[in-house]
């Protein structure tokens, strides 16, 4: 009675595996429930998902047709304030990049006097708070006539992107060999063309992980958003989730479908340049 | 004498304007320079020193003594940071040792555990606020439905709310410093681990001489950080508590909008001045350490 070709796990390694399994589980379930508590609501119709039901009897797209069609009260502005969102996570995303990317080179490439003290000021911005800074913030953008406009709440989102854009971004660019611009002055090159030719090139990975990560903290973004925007076709997603839950008899069904919605493209945009994102952000986000 | 400053440019060289001091990279480095500065002045400095000067009524500070829901917002700010972030980061060590087993289905998990991290916070909170609702939500149906009993009103106990406002912090940013840690591990040189193993160590002398040693500064850093970015959570709380019961689940982040709702801005940047003796050393100190 032999069992040639099947290779039994010996004892011990099977115990490893149920250890790793005790603390696998867990973990996993920890994790997904109020994502999954999400999307169940998202597919429910209103009597199962205030049921307390695992999964509902009668699985439905319905809320996702009101969602879309603006059919309800709450969802008035669904569209606008879709577009809202985007416009404005584009634009903090285009706008730190163009600033960061500029600083970057102008303190790593061009070594510009002052430019690490430069350094060590967004450095220090980065650090504040960001709740704390939203109160003068938020009286800041009253002063300059800025508050219920869009400029309002780009640039502090930019204000808040750029400090961890400009680190990261010098940090690569350190990186990069001092001979390549020295050979691109032999060739007589210009620094725009140097800027443009050989240290924008070069720099790509850590662009599209600074655009994206700038963008998702702009469309992500909740407190300033609600503080600085309040007409109800100005607002962002975020805003409006928050808005529903001033009814006390708030459609959840709709307001999980909508957060759902709301949550899939940052997850989207994370999934696909993961690859840049982990190499950009999390090796240089805390140096040892 | 329009004529005789025009001409000098050319041949004076000791006294040149600023502009023909500097080479022409310099140049360009200051005109690129230039849009970070004008943002950092308009939304940075002019704020901050707003902010400072709008709180330099000392009456200010005597009302914050006196209100009772400032002193509840600080120590549950203490009990957020001291506990929370403490808690928080030791379990993110655990479980980077986890996530570097090689695995296939705990490469798998690696990449759903990221998710609360990726998605925004908002919804899921929502998620988390529903599901705990004492009528309709999900965890108290269950319990009725094990039990036959109703289960507890969750939200409406301030310590079980802090604590629930403090786990869907955890839940939130727990994978990004599991992560972090990750890095920190897999840059230990593997030999040492297999040394260890001829000597036969177990595991825990292992983490004590060879982990630890190695991810501690990174580990000080991380938990530093987190403490700092904590302080500006305000999502966690406003979303999931609101503050109440009673405003007795504040934390300063939620205070200070709370007051500036409320229209009192000078109690909003009091409030904030008054954590600044504990926070500015601390931005301070890693400043310092990121600027390296």
């Amino acid at each position: 009675m032999k069992l040639p070709s099947l290779k039994l796990p010996s004892l011990r390694e099977a115990g490893t595996e149920a250890r790793l399994l005790l603390i696998g589980i867990p973990v996993f379930i920890w994790t997904m429930l109020p994502i999954y508590h999400m999307f169940l609501f998202a597919i429910s119709p209103k009597e199962d998902a205030f049921a307390g039901k695992f999964w509902p009897d009668h699985p439905t797209l319905h809320n996702f047709h009101i969602v879309f069609y603006q059919q309800h009260y709450f969802l008035r502005d669904f569209w606008i304030q879709f577009w809202n969102s985007t416009v404005i996570a584009v634009s903090v995303g285009v706008l730190t990049l163009l600033i960061a990317t500029a600083t970057a080179f102008s303190i790593s490439r061009l070594r510009v006097p002052g430019g690490r003290w430069v350094m060590n000021l967004a450095l220090f911005t980065y650090f504040i708070p960001a709740a704390f800074l939203a109160v003068p913030m938020y009286r800041t953008m009253g002063n300059y006539g800025l508050l219920n406009n869009h400029w309002s709440l780009i640039l502090a989102m930019v204000t808040i992107a750029s400090p961890y854009a400009i680190w990261v971004l010098k940090q690569a660019s350190d990186k990069l060999p001092v001979e390549l611009d020295e050979a691109a002055i032999m060739d007589g090159a210009t620094i725009p063309q140097i800027f443009r030719l050989v240290y924008l090139p070069l720099m790509m990975p850590s662009l599209v992980a600074i655009g994206c990560y700038a963008l998702l903290l702009a469309w992500n973004e909740y407190l300033y958003a609600f503080l600085l925007l309040s007409k109800d076709t100005e607002i962002t997603l975020p805003v409006a989730l928050g808005n529903f839950l001033a009814a006390d008899d708030s459609p959840w069904e709709l307001l999980m479908t909508t957060g759902f919605i709301y949550a899939l493209p940052p997850a989207a945009i994370y999934y696909v340049f993961k690859r840049y994102m982990v190499g950009g952000l999390t090796a240089g986000a805390v140096k040892s | 004498m329009a004529t005789m400053t025009l001409r000098t440019p050319d041949d004076t060289v000791p006294r040149r304007p600023l502009s023909a001091r500097l080479s022409t990279p310099q140049v360009w480095g200051i005109v690129l320079l230039a849009p970070y500065m004008l943002v950092f002045l308009a939304f940075v400095v002019y704020p901050v020193c707003y902010g400072l000067w709008l709180a330099r009524h000392p009456a200010s500070y005597v009302a914050l003594y006196h209100d009772p829901i400032f002193a509840r917002a600080a120590i549950n700010t203490l009990i957020f940071l001291v506990i929370g972030i403490n808690f928080k980061m030791v379990v993110a060590l655990f479980l980077s040792g986890f996530f570097i087993q090689e695995r296939s289905w705990i490469k798998w998990l690696s990449v759903l555990f990221i998710l609360p991290w990726a998605v925004p916070s908002i919804p899921t909170i929502l998620s988390v606020r529903f599901m705990f609702n004492p009528e309709w939500g999900m965890v108290n149906q269950l319990i009725f439905k094990l039990t036959g009993e109703d289960g507890p009103n969750w939200l409406n106990d301030p310590t079980v709310a802090l604590t629930m406002a403090i786990g869907m912090h955890i839940w939130k940013s727990l994978p990004f410093w599991t992560l972090i840690l990750m890095t920190g591990r897999l840059a230990i040189p593997g030999d040492l681990f297999e040394a260890a193993a001829v000597d036969g160590a177990t595991w825990w002398q292992k983490f004590r001489f060879i982990t630890w040693p190695s991810v501690r500064t990174l580990y000080l850093t991380c938990t530093l950080l987190s403490m700092i970015w904590t302080l500006g959570d305000f999502n966690s709380v406003y979303l999931l508590t609101g503050g109440g019961p009673a405003d007795l689940t504040h934390v300063l982040s939620t205070l200070g909008i709370r007051y500036l709702r409320l229209d009192q801005l000078s109690l909003a940047m009091a409030s904030i001045v008054c954590a600044l003796p504990f926070v500015v050393p601390l931005m301070y100190f890693m400043m310092k350490r990121l600027s390296r």
